[in-house]
């Protein structure tokens, strides 16, 4: 085990634990706009880690270029998408939750 | 140890998954669909790292752009009630 197999399973454990973390907050916040926050940040962060991983697993190679590809799509497309749903949400007229109206969806 | 990060992301899918069946609003299902879409980019990427198939990182590449695009044309669709 060389120790860039170390710093690869560090990275993938990361990144998982990052895309984790964003799918139980999806469940457990209790509002749309909380729940655009706990989507659009943390699992970002995790799929860029995880394809950090396994661009340093990889080397340098085609493969690893069509990664890095990926890797910077998605990390401009999908805050963009967020910030569409929450824009379109917004306009829609949805309600901002709070503390006071105790409903629990 | 990439099926074991795959099979994370899965219980992971799972969750969201269950948000897009429950969602209280349209809005909830459309963010749902778009994690997992984000998701299912990684495992096909890990998959094809675990049969040594590089040709996987084409389809993982489309299945990005398409979710990107589909999730602004279903937005559009909402917001304007059509698509042209």
């Amino acid at each position: 085990m060389t120790i860039l197999d170390v710093i690869t399973l560090i990275l993938l454990l990361a990144g998982s634990f990052f895309m984790l973390v964003a799918s139980i907050g999806m469940i457990r916040l209790p509002d749309f706009y909380t729940r655009m926050h706990a989507g659009g940040k943390a699992d970002t962060l995790g799929q860029g880690l995880i394809f950090l991983a396994l661009i340093i697993y990889e080397g340098f190679t085609l493969i690893s270029l069509k990664m890095l590809i990926i890797f910077a799509f998605i990390f401009i497309a999908n805050p963009t998408a967020t910030h569409a749903v929450a824009k379109a949400a917004y306009k829609g007229g949805l309600k901002i939750w709070s503390r006071d109206k105790n409903d629990s969806s | 140890m990439f099926s074991f990060i795959a099979v994370i992301i899965l219980i992971g899918v799972f969750c969201v998954l269950f948000r897009a069946v429950k969602g209280p609003t349209i809005f909830d299902r459309v963010l749902s669909v778009n994690l997992i879409g984000t998701k299912a980019v990684v495992v096909i990427a890990l998959i094809g790292f675990m049969h040594g198939r590089p040709e996987f990182m084409d389809i993982a590449l489309t299945y990005a752009l398409i979710n990107f695009i589909g999730t602004i044309a279903f937005l559009k669709y909402i917001e304007k009630n059509k698509l042209d």
